[in-house]
């Protein structure tokens, strides 16, 4: 009986402590998710990952942080609202100067910031985007400063010309262009309006897809047939375009 | 600081002169000398300890806000989860790069050489090295275990020491379940040590933390129950070739030093008697048995010198 009743405690504690383990574990992963998740608007240092690839190499360092030579890049303490002990940029307050060498990616131990990246031009940090109710040029004014300051220059941000109304000068507005954006901040941090009127953001965060079923006809090379299979789907050729599937279902 | 430890025991003051220890020699209290520079021989270890522990956040802090360099490299780049010594010289927390090995990302050689430099170093001097001479927590809770002995302060409830072998397996799970470093994200040491390189935030809430937690709730809580790190380095300190040697004919169990040790676990005469030497790997070389033993019967030393008087006594056993 003795026995019996000891296998049976041994039996008890073991699943007791196992529980223990887990709630403790539960708890602990809820939190390390909160905390991943926590910035996705964070401005990382050039070269870096995609957030959760980033979150997970980034062994915290901060040897990022010290071989920067404009003090651009900051390690965030507990309590900020990014990723605890992750480097990070605030363009307003300090942007990234886009040094040639990239220190920054060269330091990194663990390869969160790639180093594949050697030409700091191919590096995407985060896309400037402009708020064009607040920006001088967009109102009318003459500025243009982002553009001038932008050190992709002439290529990330271009200046279109928008002829007015007689009596009215044109209008000199600035436009980014993705594909060469670096995120870098310059702009932002040159921008002269009270709260900056240009921004750098995280692409997902404002960039749409157009998907590969519209087919600009004017620009594609390939003549337009119904036989065309977007790139995405060749593989899987007997599946239409999902884009298309919805205006054939009687719900519209 | 160890004179006091005393109190723990309500029987110490009533310990009889002519109590004799298992080597039929009298068993001797620990007194501290009341001369200063016998003090500070008891105290030697703790001095080593703290001057180790403050240079190498000197070093780091020197390196980074004061650009400490010698032949235009810098000293100690980084902190104490990686760093770069004299510019060429990769340094990693082994258990940090295990963390996110087990994240499924491609580690870089350069942070796998300096985690294995780590454990090299570490696997010679002894795993938990790291918590007594480097961890800057272990200043905390080394303050908050003193003034737990001034205040008399009683534990809360007992928590089985190996509770922190849980915690280390749990980080690693996480670790391969949510896909980022379970511990490094939650580890109030790194929390610490960076914050006091990098800029303050939140961390030293982490720190107050601990310090309330060993202090009221729990004596050594996080270095003795809690912390994978400890435990991670506790594995290491198994195999590593510098111990506290025990010298047992002269041990009168008089127990000063299980006293002051923060492990006290470790010192299982029985064990220490047949090895020669502390066995456990969750010693961490602190060094405070040797100072407080009143017969000389600890020391550090190698593992080979402990194995060699094992031998020796054999024999002399076998000749008699």
């Amino acid at each position: 009986m003795a026995k019996k009743s000891s296998r049976r405690e041994f039996l008890i504690r073991s699943v007791q402590s196992v529980a223990l383990a887990a709630t403790g574990g539960l708890v602990w992963s809820y939190l390390l998710r909160q905390q991943a998740h926590a910035a996705p608007h964070a401005i990382r240092p050039p070269g870096a990952h995609e957030e959760a690839d980033f979150n997970a190499k980034c062994i915290k360092c901060g040897q990022c942080v010290r071989d920067c030579p404009y003090d651009t890049l900051k390690l965030a303490p507990a309590g900020d609202t990014v990723a605890i002990g992750t480097p990070y940029f605030i363009p307003r307050e300090v942007p990234c100067y886009m040094c040639e060498d990239i220190p920054c990616v060269k330091a990194c131990p663990t390869g969160a910031l790639d180093p594949s990246l050697v030409k700091i031009e191919d590096s995407q940090m985060g896309l400037a985007v402009i708020d064009i109710e607040n920006c001088l040029s967009w109102l009318g004014l003459r500025c243009e400063i982002c553009h001038r300051v932008c050190p992709v220059q002439n290529k990330a941000i271009t200046l279109e010309h928008h002829p007015r109304k007689i009596s009215k000068h044109a209008m000199f507005v600035p436009l980014v262009h993705s594909d060469h954006c670096t995120g870098c901040g310059v702009c932002e941090k040159a921008c002269p309006t009270e709260e900056a009127a240009i921004r750098v953001v995280q692409p997902e965060l404002v960039q749409g897809k157009v998907g590969e079923h519209y087919r600009l006809g004017w620009k594609v090379d390939t003549p337009i047939t119904q036989e065309y299979i977007p790139q995405q789907r060749k593989n899987e050729q007997d599946t239409p375009a999902t884009g298309l599937d919805y205006l054939n279902q009687g719900d519209i | 600081m160890s004179t006091d430890s005393c109190t723990d025991n309500p029987n110490a003051g009533n310990r009889e002169a002519t109590k004799l220890g298992p080597n039929g020699k009298p068993v001797r209290a620990f007194v501290m000398p009341s001369r200063l520079t016998g003090k500070l021989k008891v105290w030697r270890f703790i001095i080593y300890r703290r001057l180790v522990q403050i240079s190498t956040l000197l070093l780091f802090f020197g390196t980074a806000h004061w650009g400490w360099a010698i032949a235009d490299e810098p000293i100690l780049m980084g902190n104490l989860s990686s760093s770069t010594l004299l510019g060429f010289i990769p340094l990693a927390d082994p258990f940090a790069v295990l963390q996110i090995f087990l994240t499924q990302h491609m580690l870089s050689t350069e942070v796998i050489i300096g985690a294995g430099i780590v454990l090299l170093v570490y696997g010679f001097l002894g795993g938990r090295v790291w918590c007594s001479w480097v961890c800057p927590i272990n200043m905390v809770s080394d303050l908050a275990a003193w003034l737990r002995r001034k205040l008399l302060i009683k534990d809360c409830f007992i928590v089985s020491r190996h509770v922190r072998y849980t915690v280390l397996v749990l980080s690693l799970i996480l670790s391969a379940i949510t896909g980022i470093a379970a511990f490094e994200w939650v580890s109030p040491i790194s929390m610490f040590h960076r914050e006091l390189i990098f800029g303050i935030g939140m961390g030293w809430m982490a720190i107050i933390g601990v310090f309330i937690f060993d202090l009221f709730v729990l004596r050594d809580g996080w270095c003795g129950h809690l912390c994978p790190l400890g435990a991670f380095y506790g594995l290491l300190g198994k195999v590593a070739p510098l111990r506290i040697l025990f010298d047992s004919p002269t041990c009168t169990h008089c127990s000063e030093c299980v006293r002051v040790c923060p492990e006290p676990k470790v010192l299982n005469f029985k064990k220490a008697k047949e090895a020669k030497m502390i066995t456990s790997g969750d010693c961490t070389n602190c060094g405070r048995c040797i100072t407080v033993c009143p017969e000389n019967t600890l020391s550090f030393g190698l593992r080979m010198q402990a194995n060699r008087n094992q031998k020796s006594s054999h024999q002399s056993e076998s000749n008699k």
